[in-house]
């Protein structure tokens, strides 16, 4: 792979412009509870029933930092080798909206709990670094329901509270597919490590779409924001929307507000939210009801102990087994088939062999049965023993497929499926012979023919005594008593 | 025996325990006094059966045989600041008026626990912002006292524990939870001729106190004398998991540890507490002071603590900076006063709730805050006020070389009429100029009665300590309460 710059252009009609990306991407925190308060996290809950006093804003409610938000947070940062700030505070966001209890945000402004990282990323061949500008942990809001009264609006604030972690990119992405790219990697890794489950359909992680478009080697031009984005295919799309619409501003000799937009999904469109000028005044200030955040040699190492393989070291451990990159890089995409695979190689299976099957067989299987490894049928043991049934001879290419569709089917170990419907392969000479005396013997015509020269019909003799066989005789051995008993 | 109104917490407690008094004809003889004592306007919410039920609690512990905590069959008054389970909560604003929290604060649980009971939700200044009590939704507190020149003008009880301060200095309760900000407790007890003592931020938790400021707010006992103090202080002390702010350290044993003697002790006397205009009896009042602290013992050293003289106006940019922030929940939308205007959107029933729930004070207060933590202005006040705010801590640190407590005026003056002062915003911010220095630093301090002026009105005199050296604060205060030998009291009007 090069690292090379991407060479998505927009076509305007005063030349090619390049496109300049920086996203704001917003996952929540796996764990039980809220950053500030004991409340449950769980998706899908009734409406306020995960809602403690300090979610409500009661009056005299102060916030306690859940370390385990701060920990996800921290390993997060591990992940993307960024700076962990040993120091850091909490900031009060102020603003009035009906889904925000307190009247502010819990965020961190000026002393964020992650500094710089970075993500690799890989797209169309080439690998690119996109560098991370900082993470830091804030709550989330609580939402408003439009639906359920024709005059009146009502709150649900079952997220109010919940930890989010903001994953703020530099202005490093250049195309559609690099955001794309980013977004897919920054989720694996953060489902490597545990700290967002990814769901973007369930809003565990959204996105903020920053969007300018320069012509290639000038200055930055003016930004967008385009907020709250909960698709990979949507980033893409808003992200292609929003380039051509400032080309076309920008050539008809306008000029680009900074300002807020939103995504229309249904239209794959972007309009205009709010402008710079009519901004929120957030009055950021240290939050007094909170200590800075001090965090010690000692929890850092127990993060840094907790981070499971990530994806690229176990790339390059999978290609130093002799796993050809394509199939490496298709099996540590996601955590699961990584984890799954692992277990696998665990099992004495020969990595070889096994990343093949399971890019191949396993994968096709799960695809056509629409499940996801997580909800295979099959599990990494008795893959396992159905690959030494092949490797020692037991089954052949074909039979290893007819067991593996049983096991599909029934969830039985290769073994007992063998064993079971007698498709254990056979070598015995004795049994074959048998078998091809009575090919021989009922194919007389072909018989003549072939000794007659017409030696193209090999195959022939080897497909009856097969079928004979129902499939299940050594292909070899039949090969070389074949072609003994034809010769005469 | 006695009007049983007279008495103080140690001595119910004592005469409860060895059965001399019935928590029960305690609580009733509260209650009459409470039932009486209308014209003070001390209470927004009366509690007697409250008060009752943790009396006769108590009576039967101890026909049981158990043994007694540490407030067993002290009735006490309740600053209406803190949340009471069941029983209206106002912080004395418009905007809360009806609301009952389901929770009880943890320094209000601290002391039932302890076996207080509760009389009533005390009076203040509107989310404890005043120094008069004037600036109360429920009107203003009228203090007990009243000048000797028989003009019978109404005075201020000061603020904003101005209901704590009447009740306790008019026999009406025996003890009174304060909070304090700036001075809301040692001001008001100055005012009043009782003792009041401000912990080490983080002694009290928070959990539970309606906010103003949070990096400055502190809970603290309200009593007679300064045994008093320290036995309440001591049930309402502790840390608590719930507030990030609150200190991990265990709770001496202040009342064990009172101890008036301050030989081997360094007193400080900052020069720069001398302010202009300071009247000729609060001077005198300190020079007694001082004269007493040697009489006990101690040494007198001058101190300095230059940046002083910033701390008022650092205080008045950080305290209305969070207050800004933390008066944003109080919005209409969940709980207390909704104004819904006719056609009204979002904003509309926002500005309407907070523009007829909010009294004027509280009003400026948000508007200050909002403009020092506004874009532009934020560097050149708030950031500045922080950077004070830590030179006025390292003043302290510096002077803990040379001493071990300082000795200063409470107050500027003795208590002023009602209204004599409530036209003019800055003469009142005034009243916290000796008490604000030691708030923003965090450190403990403590009010204690020196005498009276020649109005006959009482003056007092505040000991500042170390952080969590409360015992010092105290065991300096009870040096000046046994050489004051304080005994006035306001005569019975209402």
């Amino acid at each position: 792979m090069t690292n090379m710059e991407t060479s998505y252009r927009i076509k305007g009609a005063t030349g090619d412009w390049e496109v300049v990306i920086g996203l704001e991407v917003h996952a929540q925190v796996t764990s039980n509870a809220k950053l500030f308060s004991g409340a449950a996290t769980a998706f899908g809950a009734e409406p306020n029933s995960q809602v403690s006093l300090v979610d409500a804003a009661m009056p005299g409610m102060l916030p306690v930092p859940n370390r385990e938000c701060i920990r996800q947070a921290v390993r997060t940062g591990m992940a993307i080798d960024a700076q962990i700030n040993k120091w850091s505070r909490f900031d009060r966001k102020n603003y009035f909206y009906a889904d925000l209890p307190q009247g502010y945000q819990i965020s961190q402004l000026y002393h964020p709990l992650v500094g710089e990282g970075a993500v690799e990323i890989e797209d169309d061949g080439r690998s690119k670094t996109i560098g991370v500008e900082r993470i830091h942990v804030e709550q989330d809001a609580g939402k408003l329901m439009h639906d359920q009264h024709p005059k009146r609006s009502y709150v649900d604030l079952n997220r109010s509270g919940v930890a989010l972690m903001e994953i703020v990119s530099k202005p490093d992405m250049r195309s559609p597919a690099e955001a794309g790219a980013y977004l897919t990697k920054l989720r694996s890794i953060l489902r490597y490590v545990g700290s967002c489950d990814g769901n973007m359909d369930q809003g565990s992680m959204r996105a903020d779409v920053n969007v300018s478009v320069r012509k290639p080697g000038d200055e930055f031009g003016t930004r967008t924001e385009t907020k709250n984005v909960n698709s990979i295919r949507f980033v893409m799309a808003a992200i292609e929307h929003e380039a051509k619409r400032q080309v076309a501003v920008l050539e008809d000799g306008g000029t680009i507000q900074q300002e807020t937009r939103l995504f229309n999904p249904d239209t794959g469109t972007t309009r205009s939210m709010r402008s710079k000028e009519d901004a929120h005044d957030y009055r950021y200030f240290p939050d007094p009801d909170l200590l800075p955040l001090e965090l010690d040699d000692e929890f850092l190492d127990e993060c840094r102990a907790s981070l499971p393989e990530l994806p690229g070291a176990k790339r390059k451990r999978y290609e130093a087994l002799g796993i050809s990159a394509y199939a490496a890089d298709v099996i540590t995409a996601e955590v699961e088939s990584a984890r799954w695979f692992d277990a696998l190689l665990d099992a004495g299976a020969k990595p070889v062999a096994a990343a093949n099957w399971v890019t191949s067989e396993l994968f096709g299987a799960l695809n056509r049965l629409g499940k996801s490894i997580g909800e295979s049928p099959v599990q990494p043991g008795q893959a396992a023993e159905l690959l030494a049934l092949v490797a020692d001879g037991t089954l052949s290419g074909s039979l290893a497929k007819q067991v593996f569709e049983a096991m599909l089917e029934t969830g039985d170990a290769p073994g007992k499926i063998v064993e079971e419907r007698g498709l254990k392969q056979t070598s015995d000479t004795g049994a074959i012979e048998a078998v091809i005396a009575d090919v021989l013997e009922k194919n007389p015509k072909q018989l003549e023919q072939y000794r007659g020269g017409k030696e193209a019909l090999f195959g022939f003799f080897v497909g009856q005594t097969m079928k004979a066989m129902a499939g299940k005789a050594n292909p070899q051995v039949v090969n070389d008593l074949l072609k003994k008993a034809l010769a005469g | 025996m006695s009007d049983l109104t007279d008495l103080g917490i140690r001595q119910i407690r004592d005469g409860v325990a060895n059965g001399d008094l019935s928590a029960r004809e305690v609580a009733e003889a509260f209650n009459a006094a409470v039932a009486a004592a209308k014209p003070l306007n001390a209470f927004i919410v009366e509690t007697p059966e409250h008060a009752l039920a943790a009396a006769d609690k108590v009576d039967q512990a101890r026909a049981a045989g158990e043994t007694l905590p540490s407030m067993a069959g002290v009735p006490i008054g309740m600053k209406d600041l803190f949340c009471t389970n069941g029983v209206q909560t106002t912080a004395a604003s418009h905007i809360l008026e009806g609301f009952k929290p389901e929770y009880e604060s943890t320094v209000s649980q601290k002391l039932w626990d302890a076996g207080a009971g509760m009389l009533g939700k005390l009076n203040l200044d509107q989310f404890a912002m005043g120094s008069s009590n004037e600036t109360s939704y429920f009107g203003n507190v009228v203090s007990p006292w009243r000048r000797n020149d028989g003009g019978n003008a109404p005075l201020a009880p000061g603020g904003s524990s101005g209901g704590s301060a009447a009740v306790v200095a008019g026999r009406i309760a025996p003890g009174a939870t304060g909070t304090d900000t700036g001075g809301s407790i040692r001001q008001p007890a100055a005012f009043v001729g009782i003792s009041g003592i401000k912990p080490t931020y983080g002694r009290c938790s928070r959990w539970g106190t309606i906010a103003f400021a949070s990096s400055l707010d502190q809970a603290g006992p309200m009593a007679r004398d300064v045994r008093d103090c320290a036995i309440m202080l001591e049930a309402m002390s502790g840390f608590d998991a719930k507030d990030a702010t609150s200190l991990d350290v265990p709770v001496p044993q202040w009342e064990a540890g009172l101890n008036a003697s301050m030989a081997g002790k360094r007193v400080g006397i900052p020069r720069e507490y001398r302010v202009d205009n300071m009247p000729e009896e609060i001077e005198a009042l300190w020079q007694q002071g001082i004269a007493w602290m040697k009489d006990a013992g101690a040494e007198i050293v001058e101190v300095s603590l230059p940046h002083t003289r910033y701390a008022l106006p650092a205080y008045y940019i950080i305290a209305p900076a969070e207050a800004s922030s933390n008066l944003a929940r109080y919005d209409g939308v969940r709980y207390g006063q909704r104004d819904l205007p006719e056609a009204a959107n979002l904003q509309d029933m926002y500005a309407a709730t907070r523009a007829a729930g909010f009294g004027d004070e509280v009003k400026r207060r948000i508007l200050i805050g909002t403009y020092v933590l506004s874009a532009g202005f934020y560097d050149a006040y708030f950031t500045q006020a922080s950077k004070v705010r830590a030179l006025i801590a390292q003043d302290f640190e510096r002077a803990w070389e040379r001493c071990d407590v300082l000795l200063t005026p409470t107050a500027p003056s003795a208590a002023f009429a009602l209204g004599e002062k409530s036209a003019d915003p800055l003469a009142m911010y005034l009243n916290d100029v000796f008490t604000v220095p030691s708030s923003l630093a965090g450190l403990p301090a403590m009010s204690v009665p020196g005498g009276l002026d020649k109005a006959g009105l009482p003056l007092g005199l505040q000991v500042i300590g170390r952080a969590l050296d409360e015992q010092g604060v105290l065991n300096a205060a009870l040096a000046i309460e046994e050489r004051a030998g304080f005994n006035a009291r306001p005569e019975r009007w209402w």
